[in-house]
């Protein structure tokens, strides 16, 4: 039941806000905050049961919670969610980005505020269910939630440009998501074909045989969809778009969750449903990844509007977790399930950053910013912390992760990981750029602006303290999320899957060890 | 003990903190006692674990302390945890003494800065960074204070960040370092899955027994190794970021670009030395890479105008030393001139840094000079620097440690004449551009007002490592004088033994013979060409070909400008060409095409019946014919 109202809170904080937002804007805003808190309260405490002991290695006891409901039974489909370690994880991170979303918009969003607001907590009820869906038609519907109200969010709150980029935003996504649908439906009727069980049920389409060539096919599908959501490098031009166009919020949530439902998508549905053809698709896929971390670094660096540059390094960021993903063995996986949160959390922050300078120089041109650190110190300091994460300071949590996939991939990939980890030079290049460009040098006549208020440095002071966290003492992360890593790269336990010959690797080299 | 090793990297840690939060409300003496005392403090610790260190039981002298494990994911694991040998601790004593002095000397230097605050919790957060380098037990540690003293000094290069072109120094400084890193980080890589662990001392014991010597993987590995140890510590190829990098505050340059974070590289492969050992192949190269970086940089380091790029260029120089000795397997020679290059070189900043504070920021050479009586203090203590940085005979620390370098060189296997040629030249023009910055600045006439001189707080630590300067060099005197061998026997646990300690005698005093009248010509030369006949240095720079040589030297031999041509040019014609994404083009092709599809069916919507018969005639004919002919 807990999980049920972890979704469902946040819509209900959406109607009540909406409703009030005409006579009181201010407790409007409050009620999604606190709709927001309330919620991340519930997912803490039973993120507290899962720190608890270890579970047993049963898959029946990987959910920490699970509430299954009839809803069309003739058909196979269930109101069925469920929790574990990994979900958790995006489920808290989920909720600290949209508080930190409903503070970014406090003083940008005036015009049809309770709408706006109805809009950015439907979205993050959507992105909940799409982490604890595990009926496929729930998941399918979820997945199709975010969309909409991420629409409204871009074309009516967006800059100038934003009905072009909401409307290129909503094809590529939807043209990914027929893929999505159709593989969903075509590996149901695969499944009912050969055990008469027709089910939506993720732990039932699990075992699906794998029948030559429908399972490439429904992988693609699968893919296609996370692929246009990550984004993977040929498909990604819709997010420079809609990152830069979209209001603060908008941009903190698309950067922040959006992408990493792709991410998401594809460790729990594309690696355990196929693991055979995951493998035959890999070295493609680790190429495009290989494409997407150098393109995305240097497209970051040939951008002057500040928010274009950050929405290309999140290309390259993504590379890293697709690199991590199809490397497929735990340390790769443990990193690319910490890029995801670290880049979640520094980005949004990034995102959350510029917004307040747009707000307050109402530029985004790097070109026309400089020498501002004396007159808002507070605002330009955050931006170096979260400039440094983003290239991947020790320290901090964006580190750990990337060291760990470029670590677990160099042993699947090693010509690609070198390749990749040349992303890392780039990365200098384009960070330090936001920060020589906008706070360094001589002031361009800089009118008086105001620092940081409160409500900002504490969430932002809440985001660097977790980057922190995660940067010196990351165990409680990957203690939550070993178990189902576990279950992802085990489940192929045939002899031909393609995740263990990296194991097998490293064991041998664990043995060595050993015996020296 | 056990926490006073905890203790040493915390303080400053501790001070970096404070300062950052409380900063802008402690008045400027209270902000600057933190700054100070906390790398004093860490100093103190330091000094204290050495008695605890020799007063323990003879063996097991190091110390290993895990306070956690930083991460554990699927096999792999790393803790945070701090390993104490003699060698850390040499690279701790050294790091917080010096730092300490030059936290002191910053008070006078930067009282009048604006950001002082800020630059107090640079230094201490490099102080900081560079203590968890050389006290980490592992390898991802290490990384973690590597590249942390790469952030301090990109933050402190670029200090005084309202001048573009020292953001544009501190950048270059970051990311041509990072390029190295990013070999190393492969490296660490492949240690990884060689030894199932990142510990240093647990890949340094396995490593003689899982790998054969002269194996292609110990080779692979020290490259990778080396490529980070060149791009800290400036040397061949990666070594143009240091001469830019003296945009700093001088204080940053003794301290970052000259006694400490450079010599990083020179920590990392004495501390992996057994590595180095399974491959000769690599250290030939960290030889041969040492050997043409210090006369490259000799040569550069001749015609500069700017006193802190002189300063720089020498560094990298004296670098090259260092890696000639790692490359010829003289490990313990090598932390020897470290230490004694960190005491001259910091006091050779700092003096050089007095003479910027006097004459108003003023850094050209040819626009100092008579500083002789108007600077006393400055004036003895920087000669004490340059003898010692020229290698004067028997009454510099330099000499000695310089020396052994050379006798190492010429005597050890590793060793041959060509790089003990290089070394003796590169000792020849140290004493030329040592000497003519000497008496360039001080010697001659006045030709800038003296507006300011340096109080208390600045010359203190000058004439502290002045002394040192001069008399550090007696903790090992060669078998020719005394045979005095206390750093040796303090290195000794740490790096085997060399086996020249044995043979003649008679050798031995010819290298050091033939290295002080080359040592003692050079300053000659120096006198002749700058003091008696500056005419005749005139009259040959005049010469076309001499000039063009001078301006490529002064360039540093064009290294810049062929990283230029090869990595910033086409970055930039890339950028320029696709700001707007190709990939996007082909999108946007799709639905141009879409739309012109659209516009040619509209056009067929004419509204006129006829048209309209017409195309359904033939439609009908067209499914006529196919439906007869099926």
């Amino acid at each position: 039941m807990i999980l049920f109202w972890i979704v469902i809170i946040p819509f209900i904080g959406a109607v009540l806000s909406w409703f009030s937002a005409a006579k009181h804007p201010l407790s409007a805003r409050w009620i999604a905050i606190v709709a927001l808190g309330i919620d991340l309260i519930l997912a803490l405490s039973l993120a507290k049961n899962m720190m608890g002991p270890p579970h047993p290695q049963s898959t029946a006891s990987l959910w920490a919670a699970e509430i299954s409901w009839d809803w069309i039974p003739q058909a196979g489909l269930h109101f069925h969610l469920a929790i574990d370690g990994l979900s958790m994880v995006l489920v808290l991170l989920t909720l600290i980005l949209g508080i930190a979303a409903v503070v970014a918009s406090w003083s940008e969003i005036k015009d049809r505020l309770g709408f706006f607001l109805f809009n950015l907590l439907a979205i993050l009820s959507g992105i909940l269910g799409v982490f604890l869906a595990m009926d496929l038609i729930l998941f399918y519907f979820c997945w199709e939630l975010m969309l909409i109200p991420m629409y409204f969010l871009i074309a009516i709150w967006g800059h100038e440009n934003r009905r072009y980029a909401a409307m290129k935003f909503f094809i590529f996504t939807q043209a990914g998501s027929l893929f999505l649908l159709l593989a969903i439906l075509g590996l149901y009727f695969l499944h009912g074909h050969f055990s008469g069980n027709y089910s939506f049920e993720y732990q039932d389409l699990l075992n699906t045989p794998n029948q030559w060539p429908y399972s490439l096919l429904f992988m693609l599908g699968f893919l296609i969809a996370f692929a246009v959501k990550l984004p993977i490098f040929p498909f990604h031009p819709w997010l420079p778009d809609a990152h830069t166009e979209a209001p603060t919020g908008g941009s903190i949530i698309l950067a922040g969750l959006l992408l990493k439902t792709g991410a998401y998508g594809m460790l729990r549905f594309v690696l355990p449903f196929f693991p055979q053809d995951v493998q035959l698709m890999a070295p493609l896929i680790f190429v495009l990844a290989a494409i997407g971390i150098i393109y995305g670094a240097i497209m970051a660096f040939a951008q002057s509007d500040l928010k274009k540059l950050v929405a290309f390094s999140s290309v390259s960021h993504m590379g890293f977790v697709l690199l991590g993903i199809f490397a497929g063995n735990e340390i790769a996986l443990n990193g690319a399930l910490l890029q995801i949160v670290c880049h979640g959390i520094s980005t949004g922050a990034l995102f959350f950053l510029v917004g307040a300078l747009q707000e307050r120089l109402h530029t985004r041109d790097l070109n026309s910013m400089g020498g501002l650190w004396p007159v808002i110190p507070r605002l330009s300091a955050l931006t170096l912390f979260f400039a440094l994460a983003s290239l991947g300071l020790p320290g901090l949590g964006n580190f750990l992760a990337e060291f760990l996939v470029l670590l677990g991939s160099y042993i699947v990939t090693p010509i690609i990981t070198i390749i990749a980890s040349i992303g890392l030079v780039y990365a200098a290049v384009y960070s330090l750029r936001i920060v020589q460009q906008a706070f360094h040098g001589k002031p361009k006549g800089t009118p008086m602006i105001s620092d940081l208020y409160n409500r900002e440095a504490i969430i932002l002071g809440l985001l660097i303290s977790i980057i922190l966290f995660l940067g010196v003492y990351p165990q409680p992360v990957m203690n939550l999320v070993a178990p189902t890593l576990q279950q992802i790269r085990i489940k192929p336990v045939d002899a031909t899957s393609p995740l263990e010959p990296a194991i097998i690797v490293k064991r041998d080299v664990l043995v060595i060890k050993d015996h020296s | 003990m056990l926490y006073l090793l905890l203790l040493i990297p915390l303080m400053p840690l501790l001070g970096f903190i404070i300062l950052t939060f409380a900063g802008r409300r402690l008045p400027q003496s209270t902000a600057g006692m933190i700054g100070c005392g906390s790398v004093g403090l860490a100093m103190l610790s330091a000094f204290s674990l050495i008695l605890g260190f020799f007063t323990r039981h003879p063996e097991g002298h190091d110390i290993n302390q895990v306070y956690w494990t930083w991460l554990r994911a699927g096999g792999f694991s790393a803790d945070f945890g701090l390993y104490l040998d003699p060698l850390s601790l040499l690279m701790v004593l050294v790091v917080t003494a010096i730092g300490f002095l030059i936290h002191i000397y910053s008070l006078g230097y930067m009282a009048e800065d604006e950001g002082f605050r800020r630059f107090f919790a640079y230094m201490n957060l490099f102080v900081f960074s560079m203590l968890v380098l050389v006290l980490a037990d592992n390898l991802l540690l290490l990384y973690l204070g590597w590249e942390g003293v790469g952030l301090c000094s990109y933050l402190l290069i670029g200090f005084w960040y309202q001048d573009p072109a020292n953001g544009r120094a501190a950048r270059k400084a970051f990311i041509v370092t990072r390029v190295g890193d990013t070999g190393m980080a492969i490296g660490l890589f492949i240690l990884f899955y060689q030894f199932g662990t990142l510990n240093i001392q647990s890949i340094l014991h396995r490593a003689p027994n899982n790998w054969v010597m002269g194996s292609s993987i110990a080779f692979v590995v020290a490259v990778l190794l080396v490529m980070g140890a060149v791009g800290k510590s400036a040397q061949l190829p990666l070594q143009t970021w240091l001469p830019d990098a003296m945009a700093g505050p001088t204080p940053v340059s003794a301290l970052i670009h000259a006694a400490t974070m450079v010599t990083a590289g020179v920590y990392l492969i004495a501390r992996t030395h057994p590595i180095f050992l399974l491959s000769p192949a690599a250290m030939h190269l960290v030889a041969v890479i040492g050997t043409i970086t210090l006369l490259l940089a000799g040569f550069s380091a001749l015609v500069q105008s700017d006193i802190k790029r002189v300063l720089a260029y020498s560094t990298i120089s004296q670098i090259g030393y260092m890696f000639l000795a790692l490359g010829v397997g003289a490990w313990s020679a090598t932390m020897f001139h470290f230490m004694t290059h960190a005491f001259f070189k910091a006091l050779l900043f700092l003096g050089a840094g007095a003479v910027i504070h006097a004459l108003h920021h003023e850094q050209n050479l040819f626009r100092m000079g008579g500083l002789k009586e108007k600077l006393p203090v400055v004036y003895f203590t920087f000669l004490a620097g340059a003898a010692s940085l020229s290698a004067l005979p028997l009454i510099s620390a330099g000499f000695y440690s310089k020396d052994q370098i050379l006798w190492n060189v010429f005597s050890l296997p590793q060793g041959n004449y060509l790089l003990f040629a290089g070394a003796i030249l590169g000792a020849f023009l140290t004493a030329i551009y040592t000497f003519r910055m000497v008496f360039l600045v001080f010697w001659g006439t006045a030709r800038t007002e003296v507006s300011r001189l340096p109080g208390r707080t600045m010359t203190v630590p000058l004439v502290i490592l002045a002394v040192f300067a001069i008399a550090v060099g007696l903790i090992e005197l060669p078998r020719t004088m005394g045979n005095f061998s206390l750093f040796g026997n303090f290195m000794q646990s740490v790096f085997p033994k060399n086996a020249v300690e044995h043979g003649p005698i008679s050798p031995e005093l010819l290298v050091q013979l033939l290295s002080s009248v080359v040592i003692l010509s050079g300053l000659y030369a120096a006198y002749e060409l700058f003091v008696k006949n500056p005419q005749k240095l005139a009259a040959l720079l005049s010469r076309p070909l001499i000039k063009q040589i001078h301006l490529f030297w002064f360039s540093g031999w064009g290294f810049d400008w062929l990283y230029n041509l090869l990595f910033i040019r086409p970055l930039l014609f890339f950028v320029r060409i696709n700001k707007e994404d190709a990939v996007d083009k082909i999108y946007s092709g799709i639905a141009d095409i879409s739309c012109q599809l659209n516009r040619l069916l509209l056009r067929t919507q004419t509204g006129r019946i006829r048209w309209y018969v017409l195309a359904s005639v033939a439609g009908a004919i067209l499914f006529l014919a196919l439906a007869v002919s099926l």
